[in-house]
This record gives C-alpha cells, sequence and structure tokens, in this order.
C-alpha cells in the first residue's frame, strides 16, 4: 500500500495568518506545528481534536492550527485537558503543547498526576533545554555543563541532573505510550511524526494517557547558530536523551 | 413539594443538580468532605463527571478546562485549598470562564488553627488572593435553604455575568442539618455558550474556538486589543454591582445596629430578637452578597438614626469591619465582636446570643439609648 506524505506546501489545517507570531530564526517550534496539524489531518480528527497550551514560546503552537484551543496558565494545562476532556464524556481527543519547564517543572504535579489518573488525553513536551521564553535560564533538562543564564558557570551536581521524562513516566501504569524524538534530519522528523500519530491513535482507542517528548532546537539562548544548535543536538543533546519509543503497551 | 432532611454541605450537591451541573472536580479537605463525597456517591452515577484532583491547583484548572466546555461545573474547598487556588480563580475571570466555588470556612487564621469552624476568609474571598486584580460575587448563606438556593443563583449569575461565583459557607453551615424543600428557582433565559470549545465539528459555524485568559493575544474575538478587554471587564464589573443582596429589619429609631453573615448572623438575630423583645430599639443587617457588599443598607440604616454599628464574625481582628467602615464613612462608631467572645477557649467555641446580649447592653449603656 502507497502512504501519500505531503511533501510540499502547507498543511490543510496549518493556517500561518491566524494569530501568528514570530518566532526566533532557527526554532524548530514551526516544524511542531506543521507536524500536529498534518498528523490530525491524516488522523481525521479535526472536528473533534481539542489542543491545550500551557504558558511559553510552545503557547503560540496551537494558534495556527485550525483546531478549538485552550490555553491555559504556566504549568496547568494537564489539568485543563483533564477538566475539558471529562466534561465533554470522552469524546473529543484533547493533547497539550507543553514546554519542559512548563510540563515537568512547574506542571509536574498536574502532569503526574494525570498519568497516575490513566486520563485518556496526550502530552507532547518540548524540550529545548532551558527556558526559552524568559531568556534562557536552566529548566528540569538543562544538560550537565551546559550555561545558562542562571548557571553561568555551566549546570553542576549542585542544580541537580537533567529528568528524563519519558523513562520516568513509563513506569506508571495510566501511562499507554512514551516515546522521545528529534527534529534535526528528514528521518528524526518522520520518526518523530510516526511517534505523535500513535500517541493520538492510542488516545482514540482509549487505551490511557499518551507521551510524547520532542528535542528542539533553541538558537537564540543557546547562543548558537541555528545550523551549530541542530549539531549540538545531535552530538551532545541525544547522548542525555536517547531517541525512540520507551513504553508501547501495544509492544508487551 | 418535597422535603430533605440534609446538611449544609449536601445541600450544595443538591442544588448543583438542580442547577444543571455537570462536572465536580476537587479534593479532600475538613470541613467539605460532605460536598465532595456526595458527587462522589451521585454523580458518576448520573452519567455526570466527578473527578477527585491531585490537588486544589489541580481541582480548579480542571474547571478552567470544564468550563471552557460550556459545562455547569462547580468546585468545593475550605481555607488551605482556597489559598491554593486563586492562581487558578484570577484567570478563570480573565478567561471569562463560568463557574462556582463554594468555600467552606474553617479555622487556621495565626492563632487559631484549626480545622473547626471560624469566618477567617471573609477577605480572602471578597478581594480574591490571585494576581492581576479581578472581582468574583461572594453570596453567603444562613441556613441549609438558603445554601440550596444561593448555590443555584450562584450558577445563573456566573453564567450572566461569564465570571466565577463564590459561595462563602462556613463548618456551621456546611453541618448544620436542617429539612430543605427541593426547590428548582427559576431565572431568566440565558445566551447559548457560542463561545466554548466543542470540537471544532459540534460548533454551529464549524469554525474554532480560541478560549484564552491572556487578552493581548491576537484574534481573540471580541477584543482587539488588551484595552478594549480592559475596558469590557470595567463595565462587567459595574454591572455585577447591580447583583448586591442583603437582609434587614425595617424598625426605625434604632441606636444600635448589628452586622452579621453566615453562622454569626444566626446568633445575632436571636440576640436582636431578645433586645427587641426587651424594648431596646437594635436593627440587624445580614448581607446576602459579601461582594458587592451592601452598602446603602448601611447607610440607610445611619438615615434611620443608627449611632453604633457592632460587626459579629467569629475571627481575631474583623474582616467585614472593613466594609461596613468604609460605608459608614466615620457617620458612626463601629464595633466587633470576634473570636475572643467565644464560650470556650477552644477550636469548638462559638459565639453564643448571651454574649452578644450582654455586648449589646453594653454598648447602649455607653452613651446613646
Amino acid at each position: 500500500m502507497i502512504q501519500k506524505v505531503l511533501v510540499s506546501g502547507n498543511p490543510r489545517l496549518w493556517n500561518r495568518n491566524v494569530g501568528r507570531y514570530p518566532y526566533c530564526p532557527g526554532c524548530q517550534h514551526p516544524l511542531m506545528e506543521r507536524l500536529l496539524a498534518e498528523a490530525i489531518d491524516e488522523l481525521g480528527i479535526e472536528d473533534r481534536a481539542i489542543g491545550v497550551t500551557g504558558v511559553g514560546c510552545h503557547a503560540r503552537l496551537c494558534m495556527p492550527l485550525d483546531i478549538d484551543v485552550v490555553q491555559v496558565i504556566h504549568g496547568r494545562a494537564a489539568d485543563a485537558a483533564t477538566g475539558i476532556k471529562h466534561a465533554l464524556d470522552g469524546e473529543p481527543i484533547v493533547f497539550t503543547i507543553q514546554g519542559d519547564g512548563d510540563c515537568a517543572s512547574i506542571g509536574s504535579e498536574g502532569f503526574l498526576g494525570a498519568c497516575h489518573r490513566c486520563e485518556r488525553i496526550s502530552i507532547f513536551m518540548l524540550n529545548n533545554t532551558n527556558y526559552g521564553t524568559t531568556g534562557g535560564q536552566m529548566g528540569p533538562t538543562t544538560l550537565m555543563g551546559q550555561k545558562t543564564t542562571s548557571t553561568p558557570e555551566g549546570r553542576t551536581p549542585s542544580h541537580g541532573y537533567p529528568l528524563h521524562v519519558p523513562e520516568l513516566v513509563a513506569t506508571m501504569r495510566g501511562v499507554c505510550y512514551a516515546a522521545r524524538g528529534a527534529l534535526t534530519t528528514p528521518a528524526q522528523y518522520q520518526q518523530t511524526r510516526k511517534f505523535i500519530k500513535k500517541a493520538l491513535q492510542k488516545q482514540m482507542d482509549d487505551l490511557g494517557m499518551t507521551f510524547v517528548e520532542v528535542l528542539v532546537a533553541c538558537p537564540a539562548n543557546w547562543r548558537m547558530k541555528p545550523v551549530d544548535s541542530l549539531k549540538w543536538i545531535q552530538e551532545e543533546v541525544i547522548k542525555e536523551f536517547p531517541l525512540g519509543e520507551i513504553k508501547d503497551v501495544d509492544k508487551t | 413539594m418535597e422535603k430533605i432532611f440534609i446538611q449544609g454541605n449536601e445541600a450544595v450537591g443538591e442544588a448543583a443538580l438542580a442547577a444543571g451541573c455537570h462536572a465536580f472536580f476537587g479534593y479532600p479537605i475538613t470541613p467539605q468532605n460532605e460536598t465532595f463525597e456526595w458527587f462522589a456517591q451521585k454523580f458518576p452515577k448520573m452519567g455526570r463527571t466527578f473527578v477527585q484532583a491531585q490537588s486544589e491547583v489541580g481541582a480548579i484548572n480542571m474547571v478552567y478546562g470544564a468550563a471552557a466546555t460550556g459545562k455547569r461545573v462547580i468546585t468545593s474547598t475550605s481555607g488551605p485549598g482556597w489559598g491554593l487556588m486563586q492562581e487558578g480563580i484570577a484567570n478563570l475571570c480573565a478567561g471569562e470562564l463560568p463557574c462556582v466555588i463554594a468555600l467552606v470556612q474553617r479555622g487556621g487564621t495565626p492563632g487559631a488553627p484549626s480545622v473547626q469552624h471560624a469566618q477567617a476568609d471573609y477577605l480572602s474571598a471578597t478581594r480574591g488572593g490571585g494576581g492581576s486584580g479581578y472581582r468574583n460575587i461572594v453570596l453567603a448563606p444562613a441556613s441549609v435553604q438558603e445554601t440550596y438556593d444561593l448555590v443555584q443563583l450562584a450558577f445563573y449569575l456566573a453564567d450572566k455575568y461569564r465570571n466565577p461565583v463564590i459561595l462563602l459557607s462556613d463548618a456551621l453551615i456546611g453541618h448544620l442539618m436542617e429539612p430543605l424543600e427541593l426547590r428548582t428557582l427559576n431565572f431568566d433565559s440565558l445566551p447559548e455558550k457560542e463561545w466554548a470549545v466543542r470540537g471544532k465539528g459540534k460548533q454551529n459555524d464549524k469554525k474554532r474556538r480560541y478560549v484564552t485568559f491572556a487578552a493581548v493575544v491576537q484574534g481573540r474575538e471580541p477584543y482587539p486589543t488588551m484595552m478594549s478587554f480592559a475596558k469590557h471587564w470595567y463595565d462587567k464589573v459595574e454591572k455585577m454591582k447591580s447583583e448586591v443582596r442583603a437582609e434587614m429589619t425595617q424598625q426605625d429609631d434604632c441606636k444600635l445596629w448589628i452586622v452579621a453573615y453566615g453562622y454569626t448572623s444566626r446568633v445575632s438575630k436571636e440576640a436582636v430578637n431578645e433586645a427587641c423583645a426587651q424594648g431596646l430599639g437594635v436593627g440587624f443587617i445580614r448581607p446576602i452578597t459579601l461582594w458587592p457588599f451592601p452598602e446603602k443598607a448601611i447607610s440607610e440604616a445611619i438615615e434611620k438614626g443608627a449611632k453604633k454599628f457592632l460587626v459579629v464574625e467569629d475571627n481575631i481582628e474583623g474582616q467585614m469591619v472593613e466594609d461596613v467602615n468604609a460605608a459608614v464613612q466615620g457617620k458612626a462608631d463601629v464595633h466587633h465582636l470576634g473570636l475572643f467572645a467565644r464560650h470556650l477557649p477552644t477550636p469548638a467555641g462559638m459565639i453564643l446570643p448571651h454574649r452578644i446580649s450582654e455586648e449589646i447592653n453594653r454598648l447602649l449603656q455607653k452613651g446613646d439609648k
């Protein structure tokens, strides 16, 4: 069977004229916008998909998607998504877009609570190893030795260690799928796209919470050229955060 | 009309049902547990939503999500949980999302840490503890029946103004058992919630909805700029001020007026009745809306010759006293009878009618009779 893949042009559900904010040069968030627009379109769920965003650069991400969207305060997207899913009696396909800080630092309470309760929602966490919107402070996923504005000498053990979120939630019975992807090569893009579609599909099958972390470049706050930041992900970030499916209930 | 024997906390649940509420999100905390458990036991069996959140922070943000779908939604809590909900409530206001929050007050103020009763959250409920400035209508019941009626009113007002409405109860009203007439109240019809998210396919116009707390977000119709939302908010608060409600005795020639809400209003009423039976002219005002505060009732009392006001509320320094003082504008003396007047020096102590009578006599002997 031949699979149709859009190779040029904009996805149908991606309206770049709607409430669009400029991203920094080399930022990979727009790629995630495109991925989501494609995934929702291909799964045929635009009529019942509801996106929930927190606060951070990622909060802009749902704006150009032609689906219903709820924006909530910093760290509370998993809670709001829970409320939406239950209030609409489980009918919609609800996903959140969160940053590493929004999801795994300020939002860890709501995020782990949702995993624990086996909420039928999907959480997509963009990991750029720092707080991008506020100017590049240390985040929960900042690498050891990485310089940020709040770790000027680099992250040391006194700041704690990078948090491996999909590995963490994979231990919880309420989570049926956990994976980590990146977007630095076309192959990685296709792999991440597969993860995102799988996560949404498992929610449609009512299996449990699904989680995908996506490594994304933040050249402006990493103080790197866009090309160098992709190289840094390939050489350093993936070493700390290996790509692949960490948990898939259908495979065990 | 059917009557049942029920406590105040459970009447919150019965009222939510009567108002067509679809979802409850909450976290266990004393002394509101009976409300929480009522929903846990009844709602799932009715095909409605009950979720035990991981915390009150979670509960209020689940309310945010559920309210964004246009369904009627409620949560309940007490002092410390109320504290955790503040950020969420501020953003429910900013997002213009209607919901009802029942706050069953308990002790816990400095000097009186207790899970037992007190009226310590007046200021927090009427002023709000979240950031950026906002207002909620605050309704204070003094009986089980009134709890039932005011929760229904709260749902209506929340939808009418697209804003959270607070029910400020206390441990004694919450645990009080009284006969309750299950009367479903009728209110004016409300417009369709065409702003709510349901999934684009369920919208009449098949167009996407975008619910946000951030007024500056481009495309948040119908507010093109932050200033246009600010103006809308200002106008809305002015309209909400018209919802003021109070109970007031109508006798003239009262030099002394008692002002109280919640459990202390029940106790105060007894003392006032006793004083009136003895021929002492004592007036009585019971604010039903704490915000907007019934300032006109106070100024009316002053026009009728009030020289002194006694605010009876079971807390340390007096909280409603601030609103009474603001309404009195220096035209009369304002006194407070509070936690130190309890009959026992324990968390179970109460302000009893005879203690209020004593204070009435003391205030009437000093100066104006």
